[in-house]
């Protein structure tokens, strides 16, 4: 009963430690040295940096390009870049994507173009941060942030909807629906050309 | 031409060439790429399509041909070639010139085609993108700048086209000429602003036009209600039937998360072949409308209803109808397994024969004529008639696929078509049809009239034949005395299976008549049942106008019948079963909620006699169909019909067969007097526009969009006589009440005026309570 509890090293294809290659072995005081010597390493380790954070009180910068919570990022002019086209969906391995895309209307304008995400969903219980996403997206409205507290105490709050994700209105901004930057179309948004907001699309967000 | 087509014609001389080093042989006539097809080998295309006439509009199909060691100096497109014998074809997959050629096209198609993949809603399922794939060039090398539309054009309140996409393949505008016969929309300008357009004044309002977004092999037309809607990915598509008409299309329904999003045309050669009408394809929001019932409701002692729970509102249910005189309105719109239900349950529940599908006009000539009276005509009959009469029936507004089949040998072979009607409709004028001009009530004579007719004739008769006394009689005596082929084509989806089912009140399953005793001796053996009522029931308008204590109401919608059938009905005890609020639920006393057709199973029977089965879209639904309410309504009452399930229906109307026995005569009706109108007066003719005012169709705004105005159409001496001129206020009117409406002058019988029968400000039974065959009054407004 006993010998089967045993590890059955074996089985698992390894060798029995060979009990005589073990460091400390000799009892004898003639060993007390060797002991001492161990725990020089302990000592030393003593006067170096503090590997250690105390998160949450301290939080420590990610790494530059470390995959974070995502955000939808707005055009200078406070469009939303997202035209709800879903490739993210489609290129989402975990199927956590979800979205529905809308037409912009007449007065009623949410991104250049004709298209916009109505819905926009990331399920981060199933999310598991490859960043396939960001590379699907043709339009560089998706991306990841560096934010990686994401826990929280139920399931629904871990489905984060288009307002949880939409990038903050920057200084010069004005929150969508607006109409697009007078004689533009949505070929001079993607090129960078617009860089502010115009006084006829809205009152633009000061800092 | 298609290769079944082809190969169904007898004796067609046989080609053989070699594609590829593979001989094959074909039809004479079939072309170079169907040829190909047949051996596995895809030459990518965007013009081609099989029921169309080739075009070579997008030269994407070049490979090098050579006839007997003579080769075509240059790639040749193999769309619009026939094959000969002798001919050797190179396609992309052997040929370097041919596959050169091909990406050389591809790569000219794609100099003014925009890089808005992302935004279209063809993106993955395009052909275009597709081809791009397999047979184009990885990279652009255009560097110029790209021409550029105003888009999206909304061509009408339903297709939007983007003329930046287009590669002007010409599918749609050929759909529109051959197909439809609706040429609205056409190939503009020349050269490089080439551009599909349509015309200033007139919209693309064709009752097809959803087929031209789903041929189109691009991006360019788009359908508005499932404008960004999802990506093919999203969607689960399921096979389905058509719910709204008896032409008995193949369906395919695509559904996400539960909520059907678009429905598309399904392929079958033998009915709608690829095509479907824009009802089909657009009207299918009021399974997502407000007033769905989700829950039973029962009546309470203040007149209120209730929500209840199934076991509560089955009690109540039953309490009213145990020993109750009863009826059952089945309505014309239930699946065959479900009017089977009903027809059981009214005998050996309820032990009654009361019991009719018909919600709208009918006779007893009509039930004799039904039950008596076997029709054989088919789509492939009219495909091969020299003559087609159609008697009280507009194909294109009471069975759209019926027309496309019947125009499709108009344009081909330039067939003979009869139309017995009080005017010439659009879809009679583009038929080019022999109009004999005739006022409601006078079909017989204009029946008697019809001669030539041969045994490859079709004679097709509408449901609004039964509104004249004498016609049917003078339709089966037609039919008898020339060999033609008889169809009688309703305008609802489950009539003809509701009269396979024996949901009728002189008829039991499998056409078997009640009066017969070794039919009902048959029937009461499947059920195992002692005996059958005997006696045949009562009508629709019987039930409705009888003393009967209680009815069982499928989907009937009282103002389809007469106006005072709601206030006849409200009198009884009513169990309602129904999909929506409506103007039987506001009278029942029970309430049951079913299944719409995308969440249950069943099948409907086309006007063929084909039975079109389909499975629910909607993954998860409850597939709570009539027969299984009816049927836990009879366990219940405790005289169960045992049919749990959809399935278990089907099964028991298949093992019950049709009544191979003799059968009657159908007795002739002799039709009654013609009505005589003064100066002022005119005979009343309607019938129902495909789009209109029809329940099924709410909610769908963009379909309602294109539906043709409300006219009354008088003829030109009337016109004069009343001194108005086209478009001016006409007012018709009778005791009951009135129609205002612009007018229209159209090729009319004299005595009669034509009003819509259910279209806006224009519903004949709530505004004159008659539907045709009565006099009015017309007066300028």
């Amino acid at each position: 009963m006993a010998d089967e509890l045993l590890p059955r090293h074996e089985e698992f294809g390894l060798a029995k430690a060979d009990q005589s290659k073990v460091p400390i072995t000799d009892h004898s005081s003639a060993s007390f040295p060797k002991q001492l010597l161990g725990f020089w390493v302990t000592f030393k380790t003593m006067f170096k940096k503090v590997n250690t954070v105390q998160y949450p009180e301290v939080k420590e910068p990610t790494a530059e390009r470390f995959h974070g919570r995502h955000q939808l990022n707005r055009h200078p002019d406070g469009l939303e870049k997202c035209i709800g086209c879903e490739l993210c969906a489609w290129a989402c391995p975990a199927d956590a994507i979800y979205v529905e895309g809308a037409d912009n209307k007449e007065g009623e304008q949410f991104s250049p173009g004709e298209r916009y995400g109505k819905v926009y969903q990331i399920n981060y219980l199933r999310c598991i941060f490859c960043g396939l996403c960001i590379e699907a997206c043709p339009t560089r409205a998706l991306t990841m942030t560096n934010e990686y507290e994401l826990a929280d105490s139920t399931r629904g709050k871990l489905i984060f909807e288009k307002d949880d994700l939409l990038g903050p209105l920057r200084a010069g901004m004005v929150p969508p629906p607006h109409p697009m930057y007078p004689n533009t179309d949505d070929g001079n948004y993607y090129r960078g050309e617009v860089t502010g907001s115009h006084p006829s699309q809205g009152v633009a967000k000061d800092d | 031409m298609s290769i079944q087509e082809l190969s169904t014609e007898q004796a067609v001389e046989m080609i053989t060439c070699v594609i590829d080093g593979f001989e094959v042989t074909v039809p004479k006539g079939t072309l170079v790429i169907r040829a190909a097809e047949k051996l596995g080998i895809q030459i990518p295309r965007f013009c081609d399509h099989p029921l169309l006439a080739p075009a070579g509009a997008c030269r994407q199909c070049l490979v090098d041909i050579e006839i007997n060691g003579r080769a075509f100096p240059k790639p040749q497109a193999s769309c619009t070639i026939p094959v000969e014998n002798g001919m050797v074809v190179k396609t992309q997959l052997t040929s370097p010139v041919a596959d050169k050629a091909q990406k050389g096209i591809m790569e000219l198609l794609l100099i003014n085609h925009p890089l808005d993949c992302p935004v279209c809603d063809k993106g993955g399922e395009c052909p275009l993108q597709n081809q791009a794939m397999s047979n184009g060039r990885g990279e652009s090398r255009f560097e110029g700048v790209k021409r550029t539309f105003e888009k999206p054009v909304a061509i009408s309140s339903q297709v939007l086209l983007d003329r930046e996409r287009c590669v002007l393949c010409a599918r749609c505008t050929r759909f529109s000429e051959q197909i439809a016969g609706d040429p609205f929309i056409t190939l503009n300008e020349r050269g490089a602003l080439q551009q599909v357009g349509i015309y200033e004044d007139e919209p693309f309002d064709s009752y097809y036009s959803g087929n031209t977004v789903q041929i189109c092999p691009v991006g360019a037309l788009t359908g508005t209600s499932y404008r960004f809607r999802a990506r093919p990915f999203d969607l689960v598509s399921t096979d389905s039937a058509c719910e709204h008409c008896a032409s008995g299309c193949a369906m395919r329904t695509d559904v996400r998360r539960g909520k059907t999003l678009r429905r598309l045309a399904g392929e079958d050669a033998s009915v709608n072949e690829e095509w479907n009408c824009d009802k089909g394809r657009w009207a299918f929001k009021y399974e997502v409308a407000k007033n769905r019932i989700t829950t039973p409701l029962i009546r309470d002692a203040n007149g209120q209803l209730q929500e209840a729970s199934w076991p509560e509102a089955l009690a109540a249910a039953a309490a009213g109808l145990k020993d109750a005189r009863a009826g059952v309105l089945v309505g014309g719109r239930a699946t065959v397994e479900d009017a089977y239900g009903y027809s059981k349950f009214a005998r050996v529940t309820l032990g009654t024969n009361n019991i009719d599908f018909r919600s709208r006009s009918h006779s007893d000539e009509e039930l004799d004529f039904l039950s008596t009276v076997s029709t054989n005509a088919t789509y492939k009959d009219i495909d091969n008639a020299d003559h087609v009469v159609l008697i009280n029936f507009e194909p294109e507004d009471e069975s759209p696929i019926v027309f496309l089949r019947i125009y499709k040998q108009v344009h081909k072979r330039a067939i003979k078509v009869t139309s017995i009607a009080s005017l010439a409709s659009r879809g009679s004028e583009k038929l080019n049809a022999n109009l004999v001009k005739t006022a409601p009530g006078n079909e017989v004579a204009s029946i008697n009239s019809v001669t030539d007719l041969t045994g490859k004739s079709v004679v097709l008769v509408g449901e609004r034949a039964s509104e004249t006394q004498g016609a049917l009689s003078a339709v089966a005596k037609l039919v008898k005395e020339s060999g033609a082929k008889l169809g009688w084509v309703p305008r609802r989806a489950g009539e003809r299976g509701a009269i396979a089912a024996g949901a009728m009140p002189n008829s039991l399953p499998g056409n078997r008549l009640i009066s017969d005793a070794a039919a009902r001796v048959d029937i009461a053996t499947a059920w195992a049942v002692d005996s059958l009522p005997s006696a045949t029931g009562l009508s629709t308008q019987e039930i409705i106008n009888s003393d009967l204590q209680a009815v069982v109401i499928g989907g009937v919608d009282p103002m389809d019948i007469s106006p005072d059938a709601k206030l006849k009905l409200s009198k009884k005890f009513i169990v309602s079963l129904e999909i929506r609020q409506s103007d039987i639920t506001e009278i029942a006393a029970v309430v049951l909620p079913v299944a719409a057709v995308v969440e249950k199973s069943g099948s409907f029977v086309d006007w063929q006699g084909k039975v079109r089965k389909f499975e629910a879209a909607v993954e998860q639904s409850l597939n709570r169909s009539d027969v299984r309410i009816i049927s836990m309504l009879a366990d219940e009452i405790g005289k169960p019909i045992n049919l749990p399930t959809v399935k278990s229906a089907r099964v028991e109307l298949e093992s019950i067969g049709n009544w191979d026995g003799a059968k009657p005569e159908m007795k002739s009706t002799v039709s009654n007097s013609t009505k005589s109108v003064g100066p002022e007066e005119a005979i009343l003719s309607s019938w129902r526009n495909l789009l209109d005012k029809g329940s099924l169709q709410d909610g769908e705004e963009n379909l309602a969009g294109t539906a043709r105005g409300s006219v009354i159409v008088i003829s030109k001496s009337r016109a004069s006589y009343l001194g108005v001129k086209e478009n001016d206020l006409v007012r018709v009117s009778n005791n009951y009440g009135a129609v205002t409406l612009p007018c229209a002058i159209g090729d009319i019988e004299e005595s009669t005026v034509w009003v819509p029968r259910n279209s806006l400000n224009s519903q004949l039974i709530r505004n004159l309570g008659v539907v045709s065959n009565s006099v009015v009054k017309v007066a300028k407004a």
